[in-house]
């Protein structure tokens, strides 16, 4: 079980949370782009790596913050709110 | 003591006997044993029959690991199937069966399978019944159940309650041995939090029972010492017959405490098991090992035994393995069997050692009088039921001769337990020196291991990686103050261990005995190309047994190395995953079980619909009145009567499981308007609107109105299943989407009881209830909405329909609720107002055409649900682009529309496939599908919604399809029209 550091209530167990997907896919602001929405919708990098996403702390402070995970050790890298901007650790993929 | 006891144990009192049943008869043990040592004590050795095979079978271990003597436990909704007698504890009136026999365990018919054992080989299942494929339903499934699986479980409902507990600790040290308790001891005082779990209900492991001295006394004293220093120091916590079950990510363990396995029953409030979720900053395995069998022919009879189970239950119980043993060994440890057990008197015949270079050990063992046959390996076993004589075999000259005896100690080397190690992702190593696998594990990680987990063999080796595995755990942890002194042990020096993985002789030779997986299997499986150890282990069953691999992985790994002609460490493990140890499934449940499975919600007027007659229905967690039937009423006839009462007079329903949502800011409108398909900036206050929102696939996700309260606050209400995910959903768009708009969410379902009034005499009713209000149809039009005060009461009046007839849903604070609900029952009796419940909610909708679950099923779109006109032209929203997109706009997507049966006593039923009735009669011709049915009281005939190609067709043109259920076999033709049944001009719901 993940140990989420959520920026409002402090380290929390993964079952309060609800996984919100890939944080670094942006919303087109053209609403007549079909492509780039599709884009959007449909498609995502999955990398063996650090991943930006999104959780949702649903059975707490109900916030959505945005963590950096290492999808094969699940280390948690960093946690903020979904504007923030954290950068991915230096240094090679895994 | 009768049979096999020989003096009292370490763990035994022999001055309280206890009685216990082992296959229905009566036998006598006494406290402190297990009823692995019971049986043994009293003579019994043959206590289970393999799974294949059906091969008598007795105990090979004295730990979890136990393969072979696998029991039924305990009778009636408390029996357990598969139990390992090692870890059962004794007491009064213990009920035990053997398992997978028939007619009993002496005589059992299908042992006869043991004889068929060449054709019965690895892949067989796959092989044989392929052909001819009919005989598959009628002769080979129902011999397979038959011959399938041990133990049987209970069918009852568990009696037990199992509970879930939580644990925060700076450091867990799995495993009660001298290793584990060092490394608890030194984390402890260099200031760690400790929880110290240990599987037995006894501390000291190996150590004690292995005779050892630390500090200069019997081992047993300095664990008492430890145990009693551990104790006293609160910073620790010790939890014995406790299994640590897996590591998790992040520091999160699951462990199971056997609270009350030992006992008769549970006493009352007490829970049967716990399971603890612990999370530790850093972890110290310290499991110990598991013992390795040999391999040779007949080496699973009973009697058979490994050699440090033999001096375990001498030692901890008082109880020999056999009158008369005979000791086989490829290395140093064993020995210690052979001395032990002829120390306590019993006639040790003689020590099979394997090795060319055997070391000193002989000699010693010479010294005392014992007989050892260098070079020498057990080659067979004469006896079925018991070990009679073994044959021993002098590879070197070929030379060999017979040795009586009743029991045959075996040893084949040590397994780290690295189960535990690698739960996390860290693959173990090969070590020569062992010839096993030992952990890798990182160095600044939050898993360490100690003692014969990380490969140490001797107890000052242990004693020194307990110590330092503590102070390095507590280090990790922040903890760096002194560990305390390392405790004294000697050791003699041990000559090296010698693989030997299986006997060159002929004869069935058991490598994994739960699952009678054979030499011979695991060379065919080489043979027929399984050469990767994880094809070879699925093809064979090597290890999948419920000892989960403990006793046969390793052999099985060298056994395939020797034959694949390359070193083990390029075999590599198969994994090694959570749960260590079996599991009972009622510690994942805890108290979820039952009435308490999930949450139960009620709404404010829950005690009173209870008390006037309703059946409940659940929506959700919610439970929600579907009639209020009257006496002899069935389901049908009390739904009718509610329609046609609310049509001709006027109905209340309770409808406060709709999700409500208050959304607050200067920027509100806006946020809505990106949120639903229609627009909300121009909505005066005091007015609600119809909305749907789509998600960003551009598929319908959930309808509702909305209502503008003020320049600043609309409420918005959602479908009693999407209540959360809309919410979700909402603060997804206002965090992370557009969060430079400043609007605030608020759940507000549980603060707002609502009651729907409809009729045409709903009006009446309200003025009565509510004269506080203006409701006239100039103040308060289809479509208003009025907030004020009620007796002093916050009440607000939504104008809004969804039976289509004159109604109003009327919101008061939750506690308000049952006394405004009877107010207007009160005065609405005048006009012949009833309740009315889901069905005949749901009848009127479908009377109405208004989508609810069935249509939003995820899959429709705003198009499809004929509201393409209510897609905002301008402005941006969820779901706009994909919706819009040129596959969404397919003409050819099933819509929504209406149904009725052509012949007008005919049913159409939810779930029919819409074929064209000049099609043949397959799917392939499906055309659409009905989603939601009921009859209507109104048009006197069945009506149905579905989704159809190319809808309903020009005005005026009739089109019919065919409703098919082929379940049933009813093929209904059916006429289409427009979704609205009763009032499409919507006169009623205006007036």
């Amino acid at each position: 079980m993940l140990r989420i550091p959520c920026p409002c209530c402090g380290l929390r167990d993964e079952a309060e949370f609800t996984y919100g997907g890939a944080a670094d896919v942006v919303r087109p602001a053209d609403p007549n782009d079909a492509a780039g929405f599709a884009d959007y919708v449909y498609f995502r990098t999955n990398p063996q790596g650090w991943h930006r996403e999104y959780w949702h702390h649903a059975q707490g402070c109900r916030r959505w913050i945005k963590v950096v995970r290492h999808t094969v050790t699940h280390q948690i890298h960093a946690a903020g709110w979904p504007q923030d901007d954290l950068p991915l650790p230096a240094g090679p993929e895994r | 003591m009768s049979g096999f006891r020989i003096r009292n144990g370490l763990r035994t009192d022999a001055a309280r006997p206890l009685t216990f049943r082992f296959d229905g008869r009566i036998y006598t043990g006494c406290l402190g044993d297990t009823l692995a040592s019971a049986l043994l004590a009293n003579g019994v050795t043959l206590m289970g029959r393999s799974f294949k095979y059906h091969r008598p079978r007795g105990l090979l271990s004295a730990g979890s690991e136990e393969p072979n003597a696998l029991v039924e436990l305990r009778s009636g909704a408390r029996r357990e199937p598969n139990t390992r007698p090692p870890l059962v504890e004794l007491y009064q009136g213990l009920e035990a069966c053997s398992q997978n026999r028939w007619p009993s365990l002496r005589f059992d018919a299908l042992s006869v399978n043991q004889w068929a054992a060449p054709f019965l080989v690895a892949g067989f299942y796959y092989k044989t019944f392929m052909w001819p494929r009919r005989f598959w339903r009628t002769v080979y499934e129902p011999l397979i159940r038959h011959a399938a699986g041990l133990g049987r479980a209970s069918e009852d409902p568990d009696p037990d309650t199992y509970e879930q507990a939580h644990l925060t600790t700076d450091v867990l040290v799995v495993g009660g041995g001298v290793a584990g308790l060092t490394a608890a001891r030194a984390a402890a005082a260099a200031g760690a939090r400790v929880v110290l779990a240990e599987e037995t209900a006894w501390l000291g492991g190996r150590a004690v029972l292995d005779r050892e001295r630390i500090d200069g006394a019997p081992a047993e004293a300095w664990v008492a010492a430890t145990a009693a220093e551990l104790e006293a120091d609160p910073k620790v916590r010790v939890l014995t017959r406790t299994v640590v079950a897996g590591l998790y990510d992040h520091g999160t363990a699951r462990a199971v405490e056997r609270v009350a396995d030992h006992l008769p029953t549970p006493p009352n409030g007490w829970p049967r098991q716990r399971a603890w979720t612990i999370r530790a900053k850093a972890t110290v395995v310290a499991a110990g090992g598991h013992e390795r069998p040999l391999v040779f022919p007949d080496n699973d009879r009973p009697g058979v035994m490994l050699a440090a189970a033999a001096r375990d239950y001498l030692t901890g119980w008082g109880v020999a393995a056999g009158h008369r043993v005979v000791v086989a060994t490829n290395n140093d440890d064993a020995y210690r069997t052979a001395h032990l057990l002829a120390g306590a008197g019993v006639d040790v015949a003689a020590v099979l050692d394997a090795r060319t270079a055997p070391g000193p050990a002989p000699a010693r063992a010479a010294a005392t009088g014992l007989t050892v046959l260098p070079g020498t390996v057990p080659a067979g076993v004469i006896g079925t039921k018991r070990v009679k004589a073994v044959d021993v075999l002098e590879p070197a000259s070929g030379g060999g001769e017979r040795i009586r005896c009743d029991a045959l100690l075996v040893s084949g080397g040590w397994n780290p337990a690295v189960h535990l190690t690698t739960h996390l992702g860290a693959a173990p190593v090969w070590s020569d020196a062992l010839q096993s696998f030992v952990p890798t594990l990182p160095a600044d990680g939050p898993v360490l291991a100690a003692g014969l987990a990380a490969g140490h063999l001797s107890l000052p080796d242990c004693l020194a990686s307990g110590r330092q595995a503590g102070a390095d755990a507590a280090a990790r942890t922040g903890h760096a103050g002194d560990p305390g002194p390392l405790p004294a042990a000697d050791a003699q020096a041990e000559a090296p261990i010698q693989a030997l993985w299986s006997v060159p002789a002929s004869g069935p030779a058991f490598v994994d005995p739960q699952n009678d997986v054979t030499v011979k299997d695991l060379v065919l499986a080489q043979r027929e190309n399984y050469a990767s150890i994880e094809h070879t282990k699925r093809y064979t069953t090597l290890g999948m047994a419920t000892d989960q691999g403990k006793i046969a992985t390793v052999t099985g790994i060298g056994i395939v190395a020797g034959l694949r002609r390359v070193a083990p460490a390029a075999v590599g493990t198969t994994t090694y995953r959570p749960p260590y140890t079996p599991v009972a499934l009622g510690t994942f449940a805890g108290h979820a079980v039952g009435l308490h499975h999930q949450p139960v919600r009620r709404t404010a007027l829950h005690d009173w619909h209870t008390r006037n007659g309703a059946t409940f229905t659940e929506a959700g967690q919610w439970l929600r009145p579907q009639i209020y039937g009257h006496p002899g009423e069935s389901l049908f006839d009390a739904t009718m009567r509610e329609v046609r009462t609310v049509r001709s007079a006027a109905g209340i329903c309770d409808v406060s499981t709709l999700g409500k949502i208050d959304v607050f800011g200067p920027d509100a409108a806006m946020f809505l308007n990106r949120l639903y398909i229609n627009g909300f900036a121009k909505l005066p206050v005091g007015k609600a609107r119809y909305g749907l929102m789509l998600r960003e696939d551009g598929f319908a996700f959930d309808d509702g109105t909305v209502s503008r309260l003020a320049d600043d606050h609309f409420f918005v209400t959602t479908t009693t299943a999407n209540a959360g995910p809309v919410l979700a959903h909402m603060e997804f768009a206002h965090e992370c989407l557009w969060p430079d708009l400043d609007v605030a969410l608020c759940s507000a379902t549980e603060q707002w009881c609502s009651i729907a009034v409809a009729g045409p005499q709903a009006r009446k009713v309200l003025v009565r209830a509510l004269p506080a209000f203006d409701l006239s149809s100039d103040a308060l039009p289809f479509m208003g909405v009025r907030a004020g005060r009620q007796d002093g009461v916050a009440a607000r009046v939504f104008r809004i329909s969804f039976s289509g007839e004159l109604a109003y849903e009327i919101g008061v604070p939750w506690g308000a609720g049952e006394a405004l609900w009877t107010r207007l029952l009160e005065v609405g009796q005048e006009f012949g107002i009833t309740p009315y419940g889901t069905e005949a909610l749901g009848v009127m909708r479908i009377e109405k055409g208004h989508p609810a679950g069935p249509e939003l099923d995820g899959r429709t779109m705003a198009q499809d649900l004929n509201l393409g006109r209510m897609m905002k032209k301008t402005g941006d929203y969820i779901g706009q682009a994909l919706a819009l997109h040129r596959a969404a706009r397919d003409a050819n997507r099933p819509v929504l529309v209406g149904l009725k049966p052509v012949q007008p006593e005919a049913r159409l039923r939810a779930g029919a496939h819409l074929l064209d009735p000049a099609a043949p009669r397959t799917l392939d011709h499906a055309l659409g599908w009905v989603s939601s049915c009921q009859y209507s009281p109104e048009c006197g005939h069945w009506i149905a919604l579905g989704f159809l190609r190319g809808g309903h067709g020009p005005d005026g043109a009739s089109r019919r399809v065919t409703a098919a259920f082929p379940l049933k076999d009813e093929w209904v033709e059916a006429e289409v029209v427009g979704p609205c049944f009763v009032d499409p001009e919507g006169s009623r719901q205006h007036a």
